[in-house]
This record gives C-alpha cells, structure tokens and sequence, in this order.
C-alpha cells in the first residue's frame, strides 16, 4: 500500500504582469490560459510506499518546491490528485489541510524557516503543537538525538546555520509523520555539515518509520540516496519527461 | 498553545509590547481620572455645606456668596450690618424658622490662607455634617472672645507648619500677595482635626477680631460678611428666600446650598466634557496604536505566520494568537492603567484638596473602574482584527518562499 498517490497533477502560476494575481486561482474559474499562465508543475502519475526513502534530482527553478508544497497542501493544484495516508487531500477543506500538515507530514524547508522569537526547543515544539499535542520529552530526545541536547534555550540567532539546520530536522519529526517533505536540506550547508545532516536525516526518518520525500539538484546528496527520481522526467511541465 | 505563541511574540516585540501598554495605560490613567474627578467633585462639591441650610450675605450672587462664605473661595459680594441681620432676626416670619445663625467676617489672610472672624459656637455646637462635631487636636481649645487667638483648620496647619502656641500677624486682603500686615499679633490656641471640608484651610479667629482690626473701617464695626445658617424645616428655607430675595432690599439669602453649588457645574460643565471628550480621544489614539504597532509588525510578523500554518496552525489558531496578542497588551494596558491613575488621580485630589479643602476619595469605588479598562481592552481587541485578519487571509507559500 502506498503511502502517497499523485496522478494528472498540473498546477500553473499566472504569468507576472498582466494583472495576474499572486494567490492564484480562485475555485470555480476557468482552466488554464496558455497565454497568461505558465505551467510549473504536470505529473502523470507519481507514489511512494511508507517508510521509503526518495530522492529527486530537478535543476533549480524546476518545479520542486511547489511540488513539495502541492504535497503538503499549502497550495492548490489546478487539477489532480493527491492521495495521502488514505485521504484526498485536493477534497480536504483548507482547516482539513492544516490538520494533515500538523499530523502526517513535516517539512524540511529549503530556508530552515525557524521562528526567530522561539528557542530550539519552542521550536520543536512547534512541529507538535497543532497535531496531537506537545510532548516536551519526546522534543527533548529529538535535540538530543540531533546533537544540541545543550541549546534548548537558544534562539535561532544564537545557533550555527548547521545547528539551525538540526533543529529544522527535529521539527519535522518531532509530530511523528508519516511522511517528511525535504526541500534542498542541505543547501546551506558545507560539504562535511551537508553530509552529516543527510545522514542524520535519513536515520531519524527510519527510525521513526517516517517516509522521505527530499529534492535536490546536489549530486552529492543524491548520491547517498539508493532510490533516485530525475523530476525532469516526471514532470511533464519541463517538456522533457518520457511518456 | 494559542498563549505560548501570544507570549513568545509579546516576548520577542518586548520594547513595542511595552510602549504599546504603556500608551493604553496613560490613556486608561487619564480617562479614570477625569471620570472620577468629574463624578465625585460634582457630589462632593453639591453635600459640602459644612453643616449649613443656608447663607445669608450682601446683594449680589447666590453662587458668589456660597463659594466665599461656604468654600472661602472668591471674593465676598460684600458686608450686610449685624443690625440688618437682628431686624430679619425679629421678623416673626422668619426669626423662628431660624435654627442657629453663625455670622462671619471676611477679608483677612496670613500667606494665602484666609483669616475669617467667627463666634465660638461654630466650634462648640455645630455639626459639620451628620453626627459630626468639630474637635481640637489634644491640648488645643476654642478662641476666647476679646482675645487675640485662633483656631486653624487641619490643612492650614499642616501646610504652614503651625503649632499650638505659634503667633501671627493676620495681613490685610485675601490674595496670596496680602497688602500689609496688621499689628495685631494673634496666638494660635486650637487645631482642628480634619474635617475634609473647605473649613480645614481656613485660619479662625473671634468676630470681632476682624470688625476691629487696626487699619479696618471703623464701620466695619458693625458688620459681617455673612451668617451661615440652619433651619428648623425646609419649607422655611423657600419662604426666607422668596421674602428675602424679592423684597429688592439689601440682602440675599443663598437656599438651598447644594442646588447653588449645581449650577456651578452647569456652569463649568463644557470643561469637564472637553476633558472627557480629550481622554476618550486619547484612548481612541491608544488603541489604535495598538492596531498600527501590531499591524507595522505585520510584514515581519508574515513569514512567522506563514511557518505556524505550514507547521499545520489553523487560520483561526493565527487570527486569535493576533487578536489574543492585542487583547493581552490592552489588560495590560488597563491594569498599568490603574498606576497611573494612582499617581494622576492621586495629585488631582491633593490639589482639589489644596485649593478647596474638598477631598475626593480617588479608591471609593467607580463604575468607571471596570467599564473604562473593559471598554479599551475592547478597543485594543478591535485594533487586532484588522492585522488578525491579515494573517487570517495570508497565502502560506508565497510568503513562505525564500526571499532572495
Ligand atoms: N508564486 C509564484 N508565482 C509565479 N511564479 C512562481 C511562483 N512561485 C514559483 N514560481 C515559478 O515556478 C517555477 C518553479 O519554482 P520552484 O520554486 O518550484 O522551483 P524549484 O525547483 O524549487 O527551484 P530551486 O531549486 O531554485 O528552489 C519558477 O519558474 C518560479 O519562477
Ligand atoms: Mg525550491
């Protein structure tokens, strides 16, 4: 049973000027302009299994964020499906949504998106806060299994760019997904930090039984990935995928 | 939750948090002040009579006569001869609806405060108010007629330093800059212990120590400023006044003394709105910068908003953290509030007492002490439904998208 079904996803931004709005489309508006819109995202059929770990391998600017964020239901594709843990997630309400967030995925920003004015441990926190609940002891053990069992009490600024890196991975796991979201985790990193946090991030995902969905254009990340995907050919919207 | 993340805001917007409620605390400081001042000066100034029904003076204002005679305020409208006062005495009219008459004799001062010459049964009989009677600190006693003694009021005493046994040259006129001293050297035998009324500021001496003051007109012998009086009944009062005041003659007779005092706020009722009007407006101006802070903060607050929504926060869970944040600064707000009512309260009481010897009670219980700190918690709550609503509406992944 797979955990994430994706089948006939298309999502298009409106092309900047021409009055185009930021937000998108709203529901009941006709499909999509070719002239006015500029389609980002077109995958014909995409799944992962719980538990496993995938990487794709997409040039920047290639449609990986905004795949990751129709995934995680922060924005809304024009058409598709998104099936998670069971649930339609294109059918879920926006408050649906926001609970699939809080309970089932975590989410590894490309910017690590700590909040400045939380602690690390606030922070880890914060992963568990709007799911089932905060559990202060499993928040701790997360640090500590990250290697900041010290820095509870530090915010975001008074940590390395590494050690904040290690705080987002806490985060993310710190609701017990089922699926954890990884955009270009290791971006910021050195080479040696950018190792060590991959590696710590697939640890912490098996351990927890969390499957990994991480994009990349970093060859030495994906190579320490058995399973690889080029999203260059799943989505369509590059012209270059394989039928 | 929703008040973790009100906390580690209101914590990590420390400063502004601060000047925000401390803007919402002056303007509840000052907005409790001016309500208090305004309810309680109105009814206090309208029950101090000092114990009297009625004030009998020269033609002129009833308002004036009161305010010099009761509240030793203003000028006197004049003299009236002790043997006008003995013929309205005799009238069978009005002499038996006359309870106790005490005259009185103005136009002196020491430093500021007022001189008045009276007879020892002010002192001795009078109830000042309900079951009230003047008493002397220990070791005082009342003036001798014929001597060159006074009594003080407690405030006057306290603010002159004065002691028993402390002498004095009473100085001609009653502003603060007397004309010349008198050569009479008066004795202070007596001080009152407070009364909280006008009668606590004034410095008391015998009658006749005015009517025959050197440098005095020899007239002035026979004169008095006015005689506070107690009726037997009410519907004398009205009848006293209607003979007298329309009789065209020479006196005026001040009844009922409360409703005299009335006018004076009818009179001065434009300014206490304007000061209402003002501290309303400052509250208005408080709360909305509640609104402007929280909302400035807004574009840097975005990115933090849209993390706890991809974190999984509902919209409403952000709408109230915003709005819950702009409440917390108004409690706040409201209950510093009440320190700078304290002070502000406070100083405006020691000047009404000061200058009128009339004391406000700034603690006794307000109905502006609950709808004042709930009416601008409110305002502030309303101030946060217009950033609220922002972060209720924000698009999570463009705001969320690395800004390079
Ligand atoms: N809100 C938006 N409005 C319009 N166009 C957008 C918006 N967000 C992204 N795009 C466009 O969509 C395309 C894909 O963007 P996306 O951020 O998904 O790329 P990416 O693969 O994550 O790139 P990178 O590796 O640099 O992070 C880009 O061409 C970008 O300009
Ligand atoms: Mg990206």
């Amino acid at each position: 049973m797979s955990l994430l079904t994706i089948k006939d996803l298309v999502k298009s931004y409106p092309r900047p000027g021409r009055g185009a709005r930021l937000s998108g489309r709203a529901p009941g508006e006709p499909a999509s302009n070719a002239a006015s819109e500029h389609r980002v995202v077109d995958i014909a059929e995409f799944s992962l299994a719980a538990a496993e770990q995938l990487a794709l391998r997409g040039e920047s600017g290639s449609g990986k964020t905004t795949f990751l964020n129709l995934v995680a239901g922060i924005l809304a594709p024009d058409r598709g499906s998104i099936v998670l843990d069971g649930r339609e997630v294109t059918a879920l309400g926006e408050a649906g949504r926001d609970r699939l967030r809080a309970e089932t995925i975590g989410y590894i920003f490309q910017t690590f998106n700590l909040l400045q004015g939380h602690t690390a441990l606030e922070n880890v926190e914060l992963g568990m806060a709007f799911g089932r609940g905060v559990d202060r002891a499993h928040a701790v053990e997360l640090l500590r299994r990250v290697g900041l069992g010290d820095k509870h009490g530090h915010f975001p600024r008074q940590l390395s760019t590494g050690q904040q890196q290690r705080v987002a991975v806490a985060r993310a796991l710190s609701n017990r997904p089922q699926l954890v979201l990884a955009d270009e985790p290791t971006g910021n990193l050195d080479r040696r930090n950018a190792r060590e946090a991959l590696y710590l991030i697939r640890e912490v995902c098996r351990e927890e039984g969390a499957a990994l969905l991480l994009v990349s254009h970093d060859e030495r990340v994906l190579a320490q990935f058995e399973q690889m995907r080029d999203f260059a050919f799943l989505n369509r919207a590059l012209g270059t995928a394989t039928p | 939750m929703i008040w973790n993340l009100i906390y580690r805001s209101l914590r990590q917007h420390a400063l502004s948090t601060l000047v925000t409620a401390g803007s919402i605390a002056l303007a509840s400081g000052l907005l409790l002040t001016v309500w208090v001042v305004k309810t309680q000066s109105q009814a206090v100034f309208a029950q101090t009579n000092s114990g009297f029904d009625a004030v009998l003076g020269a033609r002129g204002s009833k308002l004036q006569l009161v305010l010099n005679s009761i509240f030793h305020l203003e000028s006197s409208p004049g003299n009236i001869s002790a043997a006008d006062f003995e013929a309205l005495r005799r009238n069978p009219m009005i002499g038996g609806a006359i309870k106790t008459a005490i005259p009185i004799a103005v136009g002196d001062s020491f430093q500021g405060w007022r001189v008045v010459g009276t007879v020892e049964k002010l002192f001795a009989e009078i109830e000042y108010a309900p079951g009230k009677r003047y008493a002397l600190a220990p070791g005082g006693r009342n003036f001798k007629i014929g001597e060159h003694e006074a009594v003080v009021g407690s405030f006057a005493a306290k603010r002159l330093g004065w002691k028993l046994g402390t002498t004095f040259h009473p100085q001609h006129g009653v502003s603060e800059k007397a004309e010349r001293d008198h050569d009479e050297l008066y004795t202070v035998v007596g001080i009152l212990e407070p009364t909280s009324t006008p009668v606590d500021r004034v410095i008391w001496i015998p009658l006749e120590g005015i009517q025959t003051m050197s440098g005095h007109n020899p007239l002035a012998k026979a004169e008095i400023s006015a005689v506070l009086i107690q009726l037997r009944a009410p519907t004398a009062g009205l009848m006293a006044s209607n003979l007298i005041n329309q009789s065209g003659g020479k006196l005026t007779f001040a009844y009922p003394i409360g409703t005299i005092v009335a006018e004076l706020f009818n009179k001065i009722g434009w300014f206490d709105q304007v000061l209402t009007l003002l501290a309303w407006l400052v509250a208005a101006v408080a709360s909305g910068s509640v609104l402007v802070s929280i909302y400035n903060s807004m574009s840097a607050r975005a990115r933090d908003i849209a993390i706890l929504r991809a974190l999984g926060a509902r919209r409403r869970t952000v709408f109230g953290a915003v709005v819950g944040e702009a409440a917390v600064i108004g409690v706040l707000g409201a209950a510093l509030g009440f320190a700078v009512y304290a002070v502000l309260g406070g100083a405006v009481a020691a000047i009404i007492q000061a200058q009128t010897g009339v004391v406000l009670e700034p603690w006794k219980f307000n109905a502006v002490f609950w709808w004042a700190p709930a009416t601008l918690v409110g305002l502030c709550v309303l101030g946060g439904f217009v950033p609220a609503l922002k972060a209720y509406r924000l698009p999570v992944a463009e705001t969320i998208a690395p800004v390079s």
